[in-house]
């Protein structure tokens, strides 16, 4: 069997296929569908210290092989998903990784203050505790904090490195492709002390009714995702993979293996599956299987041989 | 994968799909379906119009890209399902009336003959379809073409009303639920929601619905609401 380990800040992953935030829930729905433990690891869905209803209208509009979302972080909020989701996570045999969003400085602050609070609790009990916080300053669909902070290097920086401070668990930021400099917002994130970035989130976009002569969503700009982005996201991997000493966690409209091994020859340590969720839902179990079929086709017997090969 | 037995097309852009298979489910419950690969990205949802031992049913109305194709199936030809998803209609006993509004007619069908002996109300705004298969099936049906078939029934004669038809249909319903109410019979009205989903399994939460208590789920919480629960913003 091809080995497809990777570690981030000592957290492991028994193979590189991560589910991305906000295609996954917090897991428990493709449960019914698959063993979610197959997985190298699970990013929940964006939470904030509060719950949100997310956007009202429409939320959801299909593109050329992508698609536009509004759901604008619609969550039950932090302490809601340590009570309520956390102890199914604890089941699981996976990588445990939160991504946490905020609309201010002190909402994402005390986020991760309360994440490690439960943490600190668990280890004492002995318990799964999460394994990573991704840190989301790049939401588009959300009007205040979201990708205010995600597109300028200094109004990130303040939030990178107060929520390093809130925080021992490893952390990931998770970065804008509408970032002035994306590469630089890395090397900002690695100064910081971030664990690792995760990039792309989705490009921000917009779709126009004709008839009605109006954008078709409420906040008039959605995000982007599937195919349609991965040449773009798989360029900026390879930037910032250039760029920075710490793992890059790869994703943008992955749907094959062969998609997997291009982000991992463009140097990312482990990669996320998004959009694909929705196209295939079983996509997590097919392309674990996928990619051993392909590792083993292709004489690849570690990642490690192959990783930022490009 | 599944197979298409039949396709047949009923009215102008109103299609009855047959798909063989051991396909179960509930009334009111959809499926995800896809004929395609990767493009259209997303899978459609479409509520179960009926299972029989070899498969099961489906009534769609081509609106878009993914409709568009499926109209193109011919018998033989592969499609994917995954589901039965959603918490469908309850089993109730009582008076019932079924009332259906254009496409929204597709899942009343197998209430019909779940609870045989219904009062069945179809309202279709140009066309009338599917109207003689729920006959004998129907206590009584009524069949309205242009007009609005929500003036035909009244709300005081039933225990439960089950509702599937257009946005201002079911907003309309919910108004004649309380109306029914303020008059000394409370018929539980339920309302059978379409919205636009991404998973169709309660992932993404694209199609969440205001309801009283908060964000649910068109998907996995619905598509079936007490219409009371909802709340209509437009």
């Amino acid at each position: 069997m091809p080995n497809t380990t990777a570690t981030i800040a000592g957290v492991h992953f028994k193979n590189p296929i991560v589910m991305a935030s906000g295609t996954f829930g917090f897991g428990k729905e493709y449960g019914k569908l698959y063993d979610v433990s197959l997985l190298g690891g699970i990013s929940g869905k964006g939470l904030t210290l509060h719950a949100k209803a997310g956007n009202p209208g429409v939320r959801v509009y299909e593109t050329a092989s992508g698609m536009l979302n509004s759901v604008g972080l619609e969550n039950p909020g932090v302490e809601a998903f340590l009570a309520k989701e956390l102890p199914y996570w604890e089941t699981l045999d996976t990588a445990r990784i939160v991504n946490l969003g905020g609309n201010t400085l002190p909402d994402y602050v005390l986020g991760a203050e309360l994440i490690q609070r439960d943490a600190d609790q668990r280890a004492l009990a002995g318990k799964p505790a999460v394994d990573m916080i991704e840190l989301n300053i790049s939401c588009p669909n959300v009007k205040e904090g979201g990708i205010a902070f995600g597109v300028k290097t200094p109004a990130a920086q303040e939030v990178v490195r107060a929520v390093r401070a809130a925080t021992k668990l490893p952390l990931a930021v998770k970065l804008s492709p509408n970032a002035e400099d994306i590469a630089e917002m890395a090397e900002m994130c690695e100064a910081e002390g971030a664990d690792a970035v995760s990039l792309i989130n989705t490009i921000s976009g917009m779709k126009i009714d004709v008839r009605r002569r109006s954008s078709v969503f409420n906040n008039l700009y959605a995000g982007l995702s599937g195919p349609a982005i991965k040449p773009v996201a798989l360029r900026m991997v390879h930037q910032v993979a250039h760029r920075v000493s710490i793992p890059v966690i790869g994703m943008g409209g992955i749907t094959s293996a062969t998609d997997i091994i291009e982000f991992i020859m463009a140097g990312a340590t482990v990669i996320q599956v998004g959009t694909y969720n929705f196209m295939n839902l079983r996509a997590g179990s097919s392309l674990v299987e996928e990619l051993q079929q392909f590792m083993h086709e292709e004489n690849i017997s570690s990642l490690d041989e192959i990783r930022g090969i490009v | 994968m599944a197979t298409v037995i039949s396709n047949e097309r009923l009215v102008n852009g109103v299609y009855h799909l047959r798909v063989e298979g051991d396909y179960g489910g509930k009334m009111g419950q959809f499926y995800m379906l896809r004929a395609w690969g990767a493009y259209p990205l997303l899978s459609r949802p479409l509520s179960i119009h009926q299972v029989n031992d070899d498969g099961v049913e489906f009534l769609y109305h081509v609106v878009g890209e993914g409709t568009e194709i499926f109209a193109e199936l011919t018998p033989g030809d592969k499609i994917q399902l995954e589901g039965p998803f959603g918490n469908g209609f309850p089993a109730v006993e009582g008076k019932v009336a079924l009332i259906g509004g254009g496409i929204g007619i597709a899942p009343l069908y197998y209430c019909a003959k779940e609870l045989q002996g219904s009062d069945i109300y179809l309202g279709f705004s140009r066309e009338a379809f599917r109207t003689e298969a729920f006959r004998p099936l129907a206590a009584e049906l009524t069949v309205d073409v242009g007009g609005l078939i929500l003036d035909r029934v009244d709300f005081n004669s039933y225990d439960h009303i089950f509702v599937c038809g257009p946005h201002p249909m079911l907003k309309a319903a919910q108004l004649k639920g309380i109306a029914a109410e303020i008059s000394g019979k409370r018929p539980n009205v339920y309302l059978s929601l379409e919205n636009r989903m991404a998973c169709g399994i309660g992932a993404c939460l694209v199609c969440s619905v205001s309801c009283r208590d908060g964000q649910r789920k068109a998907c996995a919480d619905g598509p079936v609401f007490l219409a009371e629960e909802v709340l209509f913003h437009d």
